[in-house]
């Protein structure tokens, strides 16, 4: 393939040392590349790693063996080029929403005055147009997240890394910002890593499914190209047949290690 | 609850106990005055003895000594509270080798100080000033310590991953964040500033709401020390006031508790 690799992780392993002097491998070898606007979704069970991963990525976490390359060029410190939207509410809550959205651009020393209407706008195509002077705990955990969104995509990076984005977020809000997400994403097609728990989101999102199995010291142990026909609506494509086929065939593999990753937490229980 | 009726039941309040106070001072209850006057005074005197300070004009100098005691050691305090908590924060290793001095200084009963401070600055305001601002800089200290340290470790990486450098950092995350912290206990850093300027005058000056009760008491003036104690919960009252107005204005970005989040 011609197109550029924006991310590549090479044999990248991850380990933290616990309180206790052991080693905890928390990824064990994984490869993975996302291509120049490719959308690439990672599942795996919890505590399977995927998260780490992401951060790897970021620049936020330094892999304990194997490489990371941003387009081709080692990462050192963090992805300047990535866009990072996290689990947590990450937007800066002293901040009405119209200057969390700005602040992208303002440390970029852009003027003020100039980055407020940008910051207007970017809110008005996530739809909060008439939110701008809200806080952030004005605001309800759908509308928070796509303050989030416009904050990372009006740095407009080349990179989108996203960590269970709409993890918290109730099952139609996740539906309706999925389908936000590729309206967004089809303008521009970034490269798109995108961490869920949720197969269904992941399908019906994304280009290629990666999958994760249990931890610890866990690996990538399957690679789904979806081919699905874009633009898609979230609602929609979870009717067709292919989508089926796919939920189908991948899941037959997640399963299993859905399952392990159940027994595996239970027996740490058991242990403490 | 209505406001109207709040309103009036705390008035009532106010009412009734100035009457008990008044009858039982001056009404015998099977021929014995239940608060001897030489004791509890009476609400009238104290009342006359509070018009006569504000006809007279005497009580606004000592007010206006007051006054410009508890903002001096509420400005040095939190300066100085900001500036090292925000020190220590960023440094833990300074925080480590401190901590047990901190402790200690802040365990100490700060009363005792007064005599040392009265004698190291003498007995006009910056005495006082001192005694404040010994128990405001705790207060901001290890509020703004807090802040600092508090700081969500996701909004902090966001602010990273969003590009901000160090001093961006500073300016936009773990400022707001310290700030939030310290007026979040301006209500009680101020109290505490107005705290030592009375107590401090109390134990030796020569001007102040402080000295006017200490002086009255001196003579066995009870009215004048209850009328100095009426004067003194007024202006603390208002003071408290004048805060909350700051507060709402800077706190806006604040969930308040009704939001059911922090």
């Amino acid at each position: 393939m011609s197109t550029p690799t924006a991310v590549a992780l090479e044999d990248a392993k991850v380990a933290f040392r616990l309180g206790d002097g052991r080693v905890y491998t928390a990824v064990e070898k994984a490869h993975l590349t996302v291509a120049q606007g490719e959308f690439v979704a990672i599942v795996g069970p919890t505590g399977c790693g995927k998260s780490t991963l992401l951060n790897v990525a970021a620049g936020l976490l330094k892999p304990a063996d194997g490489s990371v390359k941003i387009f081709d060029r080692p990462l050192a410190g963090l992805n300047r080029d990535a866009g990072y939207l996290f689990q947590a509410d990450a937007l800066f809550p002293w901040k009405t929403a119209l200057d969390n959205v700005a602040i992208g651009l303002e440390i970029r020393g852009t003027p003020r005055a100039e980055a407020l209407p940008r910051a207007q706008k970017w809110l008005t195509s996530v739809g909060l147009g008439a939110f701008a002077n809200r806080y952030p705990h004005m605001l309800s955990g759908g509308q928070r997240k796509r303050v989030a969104l416009a904050q990372v995509l009006i740095r407009d990076p080349k990179i989108l890394l996203m960590d269970e984005p709409f993890g918290p977020l109730d099952a139609q809000t996740r539906q309706v910002m999925g389908n936000l997400l590729l309206d967004l994403w089809n303008a521009d097609r970034k490269a798109v890593l995108f961490v869920t728990h949720d197969l269904e989101e992941a399908i019906a999102l994304a280009d290629r499914v990666v999958i994760m199995s249990a931890g610890p010291s866990s690996r990538i142990i399957g690679d789904w190209r979806v081919t699905l026909p874009r633009p898609r609506d979230i609602f929609e494509v979870r009717l067709d047949k292919e989508f089926h086929a796919l939920h189908r065939e991948i899941w037959s593999v997640l399963k299993d290690e859905v399952m392990k990753g159940y027994a595996q937490s239970t027996q740490a229980v058991e242990a403490v | 609850m209505s406001r109207v009726t709040l309103l009036a039941l705390q008035v009532l309040v106010a009412v009734v106990c100035i009457v008990l106070w008044q009858f039982f001072s001056t009404v015998p209850v099977f021929g014995k005055i239940l608060l001897p006057p030489f004791f509890f005074s009476n609400p009238v005197d104290v009342f006359s003895q509070i018009v006569k300070w504000f006809a007279t004009g005497v009580i606004w100098k000592h007010l206006a000594i007051t006054l410009w005691e508890s903002i001096l050691a509420f400005v040095i305090g939190s300066v100085g509270g900001v500036l090292v908590g925000f020190w220590f924060a960023r440094q833990p290793r300074v925080a480590a080798v401190f901590d047990p001095y901190v402790k200690m200084a802040n365990a100490l009963p700060r009363v005792v100080l007064a005599p040392i401070f009265a004698l190291w600055l003498g007995l006009g305001i910056w005495s006082k000033v001192a005694l404040g601002v010994t128990l405001v800089f705790f207060i901001v200290f290890f509020n703004v310590y807090q802040g600092v340290k508090e700081v969500s470790r996701t909004v902090l990486d966001n602010g990273r991953m969003l590009g901000m450098s160090e001093r961006q950092l500073m300016q936009h995350v773990y400022w707001p964040s310290a700030l939030s912290w310290m007026f979040s206990s301006l209500h009680t850093s101020v109290g505490f500033a107005v705290v030592g300027a009375v107590v401090g005058e109390y134990l030796g000056s020569a001007a102040g709401l402080g000295y006017l009760i200490q002086q009255a008491e001196g003579v066995f003036d009870v009215a004048g020390v209850f009328a100095g104690m009426f004067v003194l919960s007024a202006f603390v009252i208002l003071i408290d006031f004048g805060v909350t107005l700051v507060e709402r204005r800077l706190l806006v970005w604040r969930p308040t508790a009704s939001d059911g989040r922090g």
